[in-house]
């Protein structure tokens, strides 16, 4: 037990040393800094932009909110989940390493998930700077002493789990797939974005596509970081609102419960059916 | 202490604490492989059905403790898909596998704690850190304390010459020097079992050489090693292997000393002629004569080598007389010893060009 713990410790500490070596040095400081502050601000001011076009500039809805701070908080999908799975295609086909990695006495699942340590890094100082920049620029009215501070660490906590163990299902799929394979994470974090009123809420799609909206933990997650920052937006759409705080956070729990699970069981499957293939260190030649 | 290696003096690496070892692994063979097979299932594209393509059958070896063993066959002989499967990156199609007792299908997690690889011929590593950087963070991966890490990490890049560029980003590296890196990163771990495969692929002939008399170093210094090298260089697997397993076609074909294999055609007469290129004809009836028992035949420039083993030296009369009678000229020949190419040819029929070309059609 205690050799598999520090097994799963040194698997996870140096996966983040290496993901924030590979994430942080591959250009020099400064441009690594313009490009954190340029690469979020950009993505905010397309919605912007677009949402001003289509409103007529009616910053001081609640809509508007609504849809800036989903964004924001959206990109921890693309950051974490996608960080997770794309670790296997970078050691695999980019570092041709990965079969060291399996070779070595660590835990290959914790390994990934270490992987997106710095995704996560790197997301949370995207997600910030958008904040912080909606607040100043745009009106996106957060009171910081209003903040319900435990509720929205509890869901950011809770979320970011779900979204790596999400990653790490993806991972599995991945360890699977030869060819194309890194259009995937993009393909699955774009098609959540339908799906977890991120930008709208579900009650815009058709009733037949709502199920699917509801079974995913993303929605209940976006909803409680909403109400944390800026209670008002959430009670200004329907879809959610005859659920307490206390009930999202049970729902958000369970199903990311559920998310893990079956994240753990289908990454044991790909991998054994990734040595059954011959698929560990297979490369494209891309 | 210092020792003598090719033309430097480097430190002994005999202060390297060796991994704990299981129980009973100096009486359990090392590896052990029972009619161990592999089918891999290919298919061209969508529209085609999946062929197999056999790159192991039955394959048979125990390698005790302490040997330094050696797979020699040609490209596409099926030794890298056995070291994957030792190595527990793939899954035999049938038969067992076990490292020091442990299966390597059913306990990989325990076999990982005993082994380590490194593949020839390729630049793996992370561009974006130093050597000393990729090397350490291995080392983490497998538990070596940092200062014993960083120490070893200092003698085993002097030995390998590379000790200059300790703090080189790894992509800043020739494709060799990267390669040595990666050498280095088999050893620094100090498993009780090592997978080289092809480990000298694609060095120069210096940093070959300093390669295998390393290779041989380790081994000396610490009678419980086991190192498994696969290699398509007869004169790799001559020189270093203790025992040789002669594979193709995903079959071993012999296995045995280098001395005892090589001793089996002792009593046979071996000869390198040069002569001037022969026509198909001739060839033909030089491959029919009643005292050839294998010939091989390989183009050089303007001239042709006929690798021949007969059966008694008075069969090369035969040989001397269908080339007079032909016109072709007689430019050098040579009566040899036996060499591992000559055992493969006398074990597979035609020389290890001519096998890998016929693995391999489309190279």
């Amino acid at each position: 037990m205690n050799q598999n713990r520090t097994i799963y410790w040194r698997s996870f500490r140096m996966a983040a040393w290496l993901g924030w070596q590979i994430e942080s040095n591959w250009t020099d400081p400064f441009l690594f800094a313009v490009y954190s502050f340029v690469k979020p601000l950009s993505g905010a001011a397309i919605l912007v932009v677009m949402y001003s076009v289509i409103t007529n500039g009616a910053f001081g809805s609640p809509v508007f909110p609504y849809i800036y701070l989903g964004n924001a908080f959206y990109q921890y999908v693309g950051a974490v989940m996608t960080g997770v799975s794309w670790a296997v295609i970078d050691d695999r086909e980019h570092y041709k390493t990965l079969k060291y990695m399996y070779v070595a006495p660590i835990s290959i699942p914790i390994y990934l998930l270490g992987r997106g340590v710095s995704r996560f890094i790197t997301g949370s100082m995207s997600v910030i700077i958008t904040i912080l920049a909606g607040m100043w620029f745009l009106h996106v009215d957060i009171d910081v002493t209003a903040v319900h501070w435990p509720l929205f660490f509890l869901s950011l906590f809770i979320g970011v789990v779900m979204l790596a163990m999400m990653g790490l299902l993806l991972a599995g799929v991945t360890l699977l797939m030869a060819r194309h394979v890194g259009f995937m994470g993009e393909a699955v974090a774009g098609a959540l974005y339908l799906f977890s009123g991120a930008i709208f809420p579900l009650d815009v799609l058709p009733a037949w596509l709502r199920p699917i909206g509801y079974a995913m933990p993303l929605t209940y997650w976006l909803e409680l970081l909403r109400r944390a920052l800026i209670g008002s937006v959430a009670d200004a759409f329907p879809t959610l609102s005859g659920y307490s705080s206390g009930q999202l956070l049970a729902i958000l729990t369970a199903l990311t419960l559920l998310f893990s699970a079956a994240g753990i069981l289908v990454f044991r499957w790909c991998d054994y059916h990734a040595r059954e293939q011959g698929m560990i260190d297979a490369t494209t030649n891309y | 202490m210092f020792l003598e290696i090719g033309n430097g003096r480097y430190p002994s690496l005999s202060t390297l604490p060796i991994h704990a070892i299981i129980p009973n692994m100096t009486t359990l063979p090392a590896i052990q492989t029972e009619n161990l097979g592999r089918i891999y299932r290919i298919r061209g594209s969508k529209k085609e059905a999946a062929r197999e393509l056999v790159a192991l059958r039955d394959v048979n070896l125990t390698v005790q403790p302490g040997e330094l063993f050696g797979l020699l066959g040609p490209n596409g002989a099926g030794k890298t898909t056995l070291i994957k499967i030792l190595t527990t990156l793939l899954s035999p199609s049938n038969g067992r596998a076990l490292i020091a007792g442990l299966d390597v299908t059913q306990q990989p997690g325990q076999v990982r704690q005993l082994i380590n690889m490194v593949s020839g011929g390729e630049t793996s590593g992370y561009g974006l850190l130093t050597v000393r950087e990729n090397l350490w963070m291995f080392a983490q991966f497998y538990g070596i304390p940092s200062a014993e890490a960083n120490r070893r990490i200092r003698e085993l890049l002097e030995i390998v010459g590379l000790s200059e560029r300790i703090n080189t980003k790894s992509s800043d590296l020739s494709t060799g020097l990267r390669q040595k890196m990666n050498i280095v990163r088999g050893f620094l771990t100090d498993p009780d079992i090592l997978f080289l495969d092809e480990p000298t692929l694609g060095l120069d002939v210096g940093a070959s050489r300093d390669v295998r008399q390393f290779i041989r170093r380790w081994m000396d210094e610490q009678p419980t090693r086991t190192l498994l090298l696969t290699t398509h260089y007869m004169v790799e697997a001559d020189e270093l292997c203790d025992r040789v397993a002669i594979i193709n076609q995903g079959r071993v074909l012999a296995c045995d000393t280098p001395a005892n294999l090589k001793r089996n055609l002792q009593r046979d007469a071996i000869f390198r002629l040069e002569v001037s290129p022969p026509d198909e004809a001739t060839v033909a009836a030089l491959a029919t004569l009643s005292g050839m028992r294998h010939f091989v035949r390989r183009d050089e420039e303007g001239t042709a080598v006929l690798e021949m083993i007969l059966h008694e030296e008075a069969a090369l009369a035969q040989v001397i007389n269908t080339l007079t009678q032909s016109d072709i000229r007689i430019l050098n020949l040579q009566k040899r010893e036996p060499t591992l190419e000559d055992v493969f040819v006398d074990l597979v029929g035609h020389s290890m060009a001519e096998a890998e070309h016929e693995n391999n059609p489309a190279v």
